[in-house]
């Protein structure tokens, strides 16, 4: 991404194409929130709704089971923790950094 | 070319929507653009509604046809419908020294008196009789495309014909075409002048 | 041997889409654009065309599945009219700023309300703004040559820009015309393979098309948009000097036709259809001594500034003809930009400009020549009574 950056107008690839694929990599969000989902193994019941909602793919996946959370790019925005289903507590909960 | 002295022959067809005056106005410029010729033809724009009465024009010369105004004094005027003398006045820019061609089974003197027209060329034809005879339908308007060319000796009723017969080919059935063919033909010979 | 036939200017260009052969054609019927499609169609039915029509259910459909299937690597045309094009505005801009040479056909009409079907320019004026190349036709043969040519112009890597092809409602579109339809071979290696700059269907190399792009590229990337456009302007040249060249056509292949222009001392500045009648009142007029002259726009966008302040400075008096009103500026489109072009040029022409035919109101030789004479008067006279006026208005 840093290319884009440093190039005049005349240099960026046409049309406001992003040449690269899965550049969302290079883009580390970790720091933005104040809080961050915090995992919790013993409850979880891999539905994979956590997946399924992060915005960031920030649920680091093995097997087919949650395994933990990618902090360089999670940005603390929630939606995990509000979509675990899991009661009476849940399986991500969001702690102050 | 023209009795007018314009380098152009400008026609004008007064029709009723569905008689196929637009048809007629574009079969007759392709027929004189295979015989050499430069041409146009375009309707009066608007919305076309079945029944109500339509216009369209031709335009034929030797030299290429540049302008794109209307056709506001006509050298010829075509009625396919004599219902129209009624309700339109076909002679609107047609000029004293200008054609008029009527398809109607009364004869030049009857609709002359009929309309009071003064000075023009009157010819008069029976489109409709001769369509019913050879298509035994009411289609008026190849028989107006042959009685122009045979009044007007403007080109080779046969020519015409033939034309029609190849441009239609494969569009219509053999029946059909050949019923049209027929009809420019026995047209263009029983057209009547005064 | 090309092939002399009797075309409407739907059909012609019907004739052109044909030879082209797109990959994809999206289709949405409004008058007076709907007889070029149903041609079209018919090409689709008889196999002639191995393009996939696609029947949308609305304009900005149409140009959105065109865009899509552009971007997709795929040559795609659609065409439309007036308030079909309205519609499609919004995704005008996306197309010329992803940069995707799509050609369409826009038979000029005016725009609502009040209703009317009638040929006048509002409708692609309207556009003029949208990063679009506007080439406009006089005849039916200039509209099928036309949209051969641009899409060589559009397709050019230097340009990447969408065209449309303008062509008067009715008096082109529904006019029947003996038009020179050239061989299909030739045709087809003149407008040669499409080579998409990028593709979203090339999965080795995945790229993203439509991303935000806030203000710190939102503008670099429209000033890159805007250096293709430019970059139309010689490329427009050299491909109707090829087309020239290759066909031997005899329309007008440049910026603007200029009809006795040489030692013109009034002028008349026309688009369109209404070139025809205007080239045969110079003609009368020169008969009669006057030195008469005509300037016909081929080109819209990119407007040729300089060439046209070249050719119009040295005369005495001009009149500009515009097909419709810019509401709030200085009269009609064209002579705003024809006025803006003769700045800075010493001396300057009279000059006057004339709104006429909206919504299909006939334009006859005689309110050319009555431009004419305006013009001589206030050359004469050294007084513009009325600096824009109307021609065939009931007033």
């Amino acid at each position: 991404m840093k290319k884009y950056f440093e190039a005049t107008y005349d240099k960026l690839p046409l049309a406001g194409v992003i040449e690269e694929a899965g550049n969302a990599q290079g883009y580390e969000t970790g720091s933005w929130g104040t809080f961050r989902p915090v995992f919790h193994e013993e409850i979880c019941i891999h539905c994979m709704f956590c997946w399924v909602y992060c915005p960031d793919t920030a649920i680091q996946v093995e097997d087919g089971k949650v395994v933990g959370i990618d902090y360089v790019h999670c940005k603390g925005c929630e939606i995990c923790s509000v979509e675990c289903p899991t009661k009476p507590e849940k399986a991500i909960t969001m702690e102050k950094k | 070319m023209t009795d007018t002295g314009k380098k152009m022959l400008e026609i004008r067809w007064h029709g009723r929507g569905g008689q196929g005056a637009v048809t007629a106005s574009k079969v007759l410029a392709e027929s004189a653009m295979s015989l050499g010729k430069q041409i146009q033809a375009f309707p009066e724009y608007g919305s076309e509604r079945q029944g109500a009465p339509v216009k369209a024009f031709t335009r034929i010369a030797d030299q290429r046809i540049r302008q794109h105004n209307q056709v506001t004094e006509p050298d010829v005027v075509i009625v396919l419908d004599p219902t129209l003398l009624d309700a339109v006045d076909v002679t609107e820019g047609l000029m004293e020294n200008g054609t008029l061609i009527i398809n109607t089974e009364s004869s030049p003197a009857e609709i002359r008196q009929q309309m009071g027209l003064k000075g023009r060329t009157l010819y008069t034809v029976d489109a409709t009789g001769i369509s019913l005879r050879n298509l035994g339908k009411a289609i008026p308007n190849t028989p107006m495309i042959g009685a122009l060319v045979g009044a007007m000796k403007l080109l080779d009723p046969k020519l015409v014909a033939e034309d029609f017969r190849v441009k239609f080919q494969g569009k219509f059935k053999d029946e059909i075409i050949e019923g049209n063919v027929q009809s420019i033909l026995d047209a263009s010979k029983e057209v009547r002048a005064e | 041997m090309p092939e002399q036939l009797a075309l409407t200017g739907n059909e012609a260009v019907a004739h052109a889409m044909r030879q082209i052969n797109p990959d994809v054609v999206a289709a949405y019927p409004i008058t007076p654009q709907t007889s070029m499609m149903q041609k079209f169609a018919d090409f689709v039915a008889d196999g002639l065309v191995d393009s996939e029509l696609v029947l949308v259910e609305s304009e900005h459909s149409a140009m959105s599945a065109t865009v899509g299937s552009q971007a997709s690597g795929a040559r795609s045309m659609t065409a439309t009219a007036a308030c079909g094009l309205a519609l499609m505005w919004e995704i005008l801009g996306i197309a010329s700023a992803y940069r995707l040479p799509i050609v369409m056909p826009v038979v000029n009409r005016a725009l609502s309300g009040p209703i009317n079907i009638q040929g006048d320019h509002s409708d692609s004026m309207g556009t003029r703004d949208c990063g679009w190349i506007h080439i406009f036709s006089e005849n039916a043969q200039e509209a099928y040559e036309n949209t051969i040519m641009a899409m060589r112009i559009a397709e050019h890597p230097d340009v990447l820009t969408p065209a449309m092809v303008c062509l008067d409602g009715f008096i082109i579109s529904h006019g029947v015309e003996s038009v020179t339809i050239y061989k299909d071979n030739l045709v087809k290696k003149f407008v040669g393979e499409y080579q998409p700059h990028y593709t979203l269907l090339d999965a080795k190399h995945p790229i993203t098309l439509g991303a935000m792009d806030f203000s710190d590229f939102y503008f670099e990337h429209k000033v890159s948009q805007l250096d293709g456009y430019n970059n139309s302007h010689s490329v427009i040249l050299d491909v109707g000097s090829e087309f020239k060249k290759t066909f031997g056509g005899g329309e007008c292949y440049e910026f603007f036709e200029a009809h006795k222009m040489d030692d013109a001392e009034y002028a008349v500045v026309v688009l369109g259809s209404t070139a025809g009648s205007t080239r045969m009142v110079v003609d009368d007029l020169r008969a009669q001594g006057v030195k008469a002259g005509m300037l016909k726009i081929r080109v819209f966008r990119p407007f040729p500034y300089e060439e046209i302040a070249r050719l119009l400075a040295p005369l005495k008096g001009c009149a500009v003809l515009d097909r419709s009103i810019a509401y709030g500026g200085d009269g009609g489109p064209v002579h705003i930009e024809v006025r803006s072009a003769l700045y800075g040029q010493s001396p300057v022409p009279v000059m006057l400009n004339y709104i006429y035919g909206l919504g299909g109101k006939p334009i006859e030789p005689e309110h050319i020549h009555s431009a004419f004479k305006d013009i001589q008067e206030a050359v004469a006279t050294g007084n513009v009574k009325r600096r824009v006026g109307y021609l065939n208005l009931t007033e």
